[in-house]
Formats: structure tokens, sequence, C-alpha cells
């Protein structure tokens, strides 16, 4: 019952592995240690929340499993699969139309110009924003253009030659706190939207909060990670039948847990 | 501590091997036991039944039905829209300060006019010079001044493009010559392009090259520090999108660091096009060519003619097409940010 996570799935069930991840920034003196021998093995599938308070390197990691950054010590394998990375911002590109962005996602992953128009519309299809293609960024809501950014991530882990969406276990979604921005009304629903994206697509998710709720709302297991050196502190599996409410008690119960253990982590720094 | 995965298993996970999802495994902080829900027990204080009924084949929140609520979400965060007026209501409202602008400076030069200052064939009202401007402007000798003056303009400016392009982007792309002439181009925009004849005369005598020497050294620093600042400005966000998507080398700049740098680039052919024509006017009343007729030529021959009508006309005229040519850059320039949406966020 209380195995440690990481040696749990066999050596060849992990879609993202790390292992003894270290990244410092700066050299000499005034390096800083952003990460600190992070271990960590992510399931084909599974929906693993990375939780943290300031400084615990949660977006470091992230652009590390996105290959936008190098470790400073022990490796990274995401086993050749297709890594989407989204942010907070949508980081649309303003000069595009909401169609003109996911298509030049998949002119990059090598979709033939043919099929672009055709699979961009699918992509909007399936987060509910089929009759928006024409739209520029800047003429739908923050909730909206980051519908927009998810589909062009999932764009960006699609197949260049089948018409079918990407997905099972060579695709893998980083979300570097893809909701902080939004308000809670519509943080709830695009919580909804995600977990039916991923439950449909069998994406594996690694996503990163600093919402306690969200995570548990969300995971299937949340990692939380020190600050200052990132660290893994602890892991909490996530117990419950999906949907979950975030209002649910059991939800609240365990992210008073988990944010009984945060605080404690937070504490250490002001001692 | 008895779970129900197979809800999640069968409806989503299907061809997974159940045993890669590390379900059954707690690190060494057991959540406690109070905490963990009981499966047949749906908490009673909360919603509707459709929400509770978690059942294994439930699919959970039913795809239409968040639909619907994203869709409503949507119209609601949009607004009504529909902001735009009547086109005629619009450009009146555009107009109406214009005219009256024109209006009042022609007032205060009339009163000027009217003080006795100085004697009317030397500073003549508008009463008397607009009739004189309308004489000119329906003469062939007039337009043919204007085509040559807009044909060195043109000819000044498209080199100057060219050249401001070339230098901004070889500056933007490499540190060394950032370094090197970074400071250079920003103080030779600062240096009034007067200050370049002397030097344009004894290597061009009086020539059109000695007039498109310095019209060209007039206007493309600051083209090409637009388009530098355009370049250094892509919002970094931007940038780390473009690498997630793969974009590199010439993609990149094909695909994100042009389009970014347009806005800025734009401004900078505004303000390389008021330095051309500023250039472009010394250069005509300083570099006078043979019998050439350019507006610089009209303007020195009605001083020497004290013939001050006339040299007003010829003033109004150049004010006038240095008016419109930045009017129109600033179309351009209204038209991209409204595309993207500058103006709103």
């Amino acid at each position: 019952m209380t195995q440690a996570v990481t040696a749990a799935p066999s050596r060849t069930a992990a879609a993202v592995r790390l292992d003894g991840v270290s990244k410092a920034f700066g050299t000499g003196g005034d390096s800083l240690l952003a990460l600190d021998r992070v271990s960590l093995d992510v399931a084909p599938g599974e929906f693993t929340c990375l939780l943290g308070a300031s400084g615990c390197g949660k977006s470091t990691l992230l652009n590390l499993v996105a290959d936008l950054d190098r470790p400073s010590g022990g490796t990274i394998d995401t086993g050749g699969a297709r890594v989407a990375l989204m942010f907070q911002e949508p980081a649309l590109f303003p000069w595009l139309t909401v169609t003109g962005n996911l298509e030049l996602a998949l002119k990059m992953r090598g979709v033939p110009r043919a099929e672009r128009r055709a699979r961009a519309a699918e992509l909007l299809d399936s987060v509910h924003l089929g009759g928006f293609a024409k739209k520029r960024p800047h003429q739908l809501s923050g909730g909206m253009r980051q519908r927009v950014a998810l589909a062009r991530a999932l764009a960006l882990t699609e197949d260049e030659s089948t018409g079918e969406g990407g997905g099972g276990q060579g695709t893998v979604l980083l979300m570097d706190e893809p909701f902080g921005a939004l308000d809670a009304m519509t943080r709830d629903l695009l919580h909804d939207e995600i977990e039916r994206i991923w439950r449909t697509r069998g994406l594996t998710v690694l996503f990163v909060t600093h919402n306690v709720r969200e995570a548990v709302r969300l995971g299937d297991r949340v990692v939380l990670l020190s600050s200052r050196p990132g660290r893994v502190v602890q892991e909490f599996p996530v117990p419950m039948d999906r949907p979950r409410r975030i209002d649910a008690p059991e939800v609240a119960a365990l992210a008073a847990t988990i944010t009984d253990r945060l605080r404690e982590e937070v504490g250490r720094h002001g001692a | 501590m008895a779970r129900d995965t197979t809800a999640r298993d069968t409806t989503a996970r299907d061809g997974l091997p159940q045993d890669t999802v590390p379900e059954d495994t707690v690190s060494e902080g057991t959540v406690p036991e109070d905490t963990v829900p009981q499966d047949d027990a749906p908490p009673k204080d909360t919603a509707p039944p459709k929400d509770t009924v978690l059942r294994k084949d439930a699919a959970p929140v039913p795809d239409s039905r968040l639909q619907r609520e994203l869709a409503g979400l949507d119209a609601l965060e949009l607004g009504g829209g529909g902001r735009s007026g009547r086109l005629l209501q619009r450009s009146w409202s555009a107009v109406w300060p214009m005219v009256t602008a024109v209006l009042i400076a022609l007032f205060a030069w009339q009163v000027v006019v009217w003080s006795g200052w100085k004697d009317p064939w030397v500073l003549p009202g508008p009463g008397d010079t607009l009739p004189i401007f309308w004489d000119q402007v329906t003469s062939g000798r007039f337009w043919d001044a204007v085509g040559l003056t807009m044909q060195r303009a043109v000819i000044g400016f498209a080199v100057a493009v060219g050249v401001g392009v070339v230098v901004g982007a070889l500056v933007s792309q490499f540190r060394v010559l950032r370094r090197a002439f970074g400071s250079l181009i920003t103080g030779l925009q600062t240096m009034p392009s007067i200050a370049w004849f002397p030097l344009a005369i004894l290597l061009f005598k009086l020539s059109e090259s000695a007039i498109l020497f310095v019209v060209v050294l007039g206007a493309a620093p600051s083209i090409a520090n637009g388009l530098i600042a355009g370049v250094d400005y892509t919002p970094p966000i931007l940038l780390r999108a473009g690498k997630v998507m793969g974009l590199r080398g010439l993609t990149l700049y094909r695909h994100l660091i042009m389009p970014a740098s347009l806005p800025s680039f734009v401004a900078g052919l505004k303000q390389g096009w008021a330095f051309a024509w500023r250039s472009l006017m010394a250069g005509e009343l300083l570099v006078i060519i043979g019998d050439t007729t350019s507006l610089g030529v009209l303007l020195s021959q009605a001083r020497e003619l004290n013939a001050t009508a006339e040299m007003i006309s010829y003033m109004i005229v150049i004010l006038i097409i240095g008016i419109v040519i930045d009017q129109l850059f600033g179309v351009a320039d209204r038209a991209i940010r409204t595309r993207w949406g500058v103006d709103q966020d």
C-alpha cells in the first residue's frame, strides 16, 4: 500500500521518465538550483498534476520535458512521444485567424496542405469552437483563446498522415498553469473540457498548477514539489471517481491534507 | 482502501494495459482513510443526481451539456458586439475637426494680415493667395514639377527601404553588428540631413545622385531602426510558443518574427518617409539641376521674384503631399492594429 510510486510501473511502461533531473541556472557561485534530482515516472494515459509554491521549478520542469531546455544533470526520456506544451497565456499569433493558428501548427507537424483546413476544423470542433474559425484571437474571450491554444497543442500531437487525431501512448500534453488566468466559472467548465479530451484521446497529461483543488479535481496523482530547489516532496494518489466536482467534500478533504503539507514546506523558507 | 477504477478504465482507457496506471500506489505519506470517498455513498449535499451518477458506464458530464454550457459562456463573454456606427457618421466625426482646424489656421493668417504687420505684397492674405493657388494647381508646369519631385521621393524612399531592410536585418541578426552599428544608426537618425549636402555636392556635383544620396541617408536609419525594434520586441511568449511548434531558422523568421515585427516596421517606414520628404525638399532648394522643374525649383524662383502668394501656394502643396502620404502610413498602421486587436487589449 505504501510502496513508492516511482518504483511501481515496470521499466517499459512510463510515457515520461525523469531520472535524477537537476537544473541549475547561472554559473559558479551565483548559480541557482531550480530542480534538484527530481525523479518521476508518468504512465501512459495518466493525468499527473505537479503542485508547488513559487520557485518550485514547475515551469522549468515542463520546459525540460518539452525539450526547450537541457537539464544540468539526470536524464529525461519521453520515448520519442510527440510532446506539446501549453502555457498560462494562450500565446496565439495575433496576425493569424483561429484556423490559421491551427493550420500553422499542423503544417509544422508535416500535415499536407490539402488536409490542414479540414483537420483544423475537426480540432476546433473538439474544443467546441466550430463557429469561430475565421475570428482573430483578440475577438475571443480568455477562456475561448485558451481552448484554441489547447486545440493548437493537440494539433502538434497529430499524425502527419492519418486523418485521426493524435493520442494514445505516443502523445504527451504538458500544461503550465493553463487555467491560472481564468475566472472560476470558466475554469470549472474547462476542467470538464480537458478531462473529456484527455479521456477521449487517451493523452498522457503533465499538468502544473499552484491551485490545490484544481490538482485534486483533475489528477490521477498529485505530485508535491518543494521550492528552491524543486524536489519531489510527496505524491498523493487521487482515488476518486470521475468526473469530480471541484466543490465535492472528498476533493476538499484531500486538498486540505495536501495544503497542510504544502504549507509545512513553504514554512521552512520562513525560518 | 477499496476503489472503483473501472469507470475510467472502461470508458476511456480502452486498449491500455490496466497495470500501467499506478492506481494502487501511494508514497510514504498515505492519505488518511477518512478523506477517501466511499464509492457507494455519493456526497449528500452536492447538486442534482446527474452529477453524482458516476457509475461504471456513465460518461462524465454529457458532452452535449458541456457544449451548451461552453457556448452559453462564450456568448456571454463576447457581449453584444456591433460597436461600429454608420460609415457616413464615422467619416464625418473624423473630418469636421480637420476642417475646423484648417479654418482656424486661415483665420489666424488673415488676422496677421489685418494687423498690418507686413505690407500686403510681402505677406498676402488667404483671399489673395487662394486664387493664385488655384491658378497654379491647374497649370501644366506645376504638375510637371510635382511629377519630378514625387519621382525623386519614390525612388529615394524605395532605395532607403531596401538599404534599411538589409541593414536592419543584418544588425538584428548578429550581435557583433548590433554592438558595432546599433548606436551609429540611431546617431544617423538624429543627424539633420541637410548637414550631408556639402559632402553630397562634393561627391556627386549638382546631380540627381546628390539628392538621392541625402534622401537615402535621411530615411534609411529610421527604417532600419523600426525593423530592429520589431525583431527585438517579438513577445517572448510567442517565441516560446514558436519553439514548441518547431519553428526554427528560416521558418521562425517567415512565420513568427517577420509578422511580429510588422507594426514596428510600418512605424519605421512612416518616420522614414517624413525624413525622406524633408531631405528631398532641402535637396531641391540646394541642388538645382540645369533646367529641371521641381517643387523646390518653383519655390526658389518664387522667392527670387518676390512672388509670395505663389510661394505660399507651393508650401501648401508640399504640406498637403506630406500629410496625405503620412495618412496612408497611418491607415496601414491602424489596419494592422485593428486586425491584431492591439487597441482592444
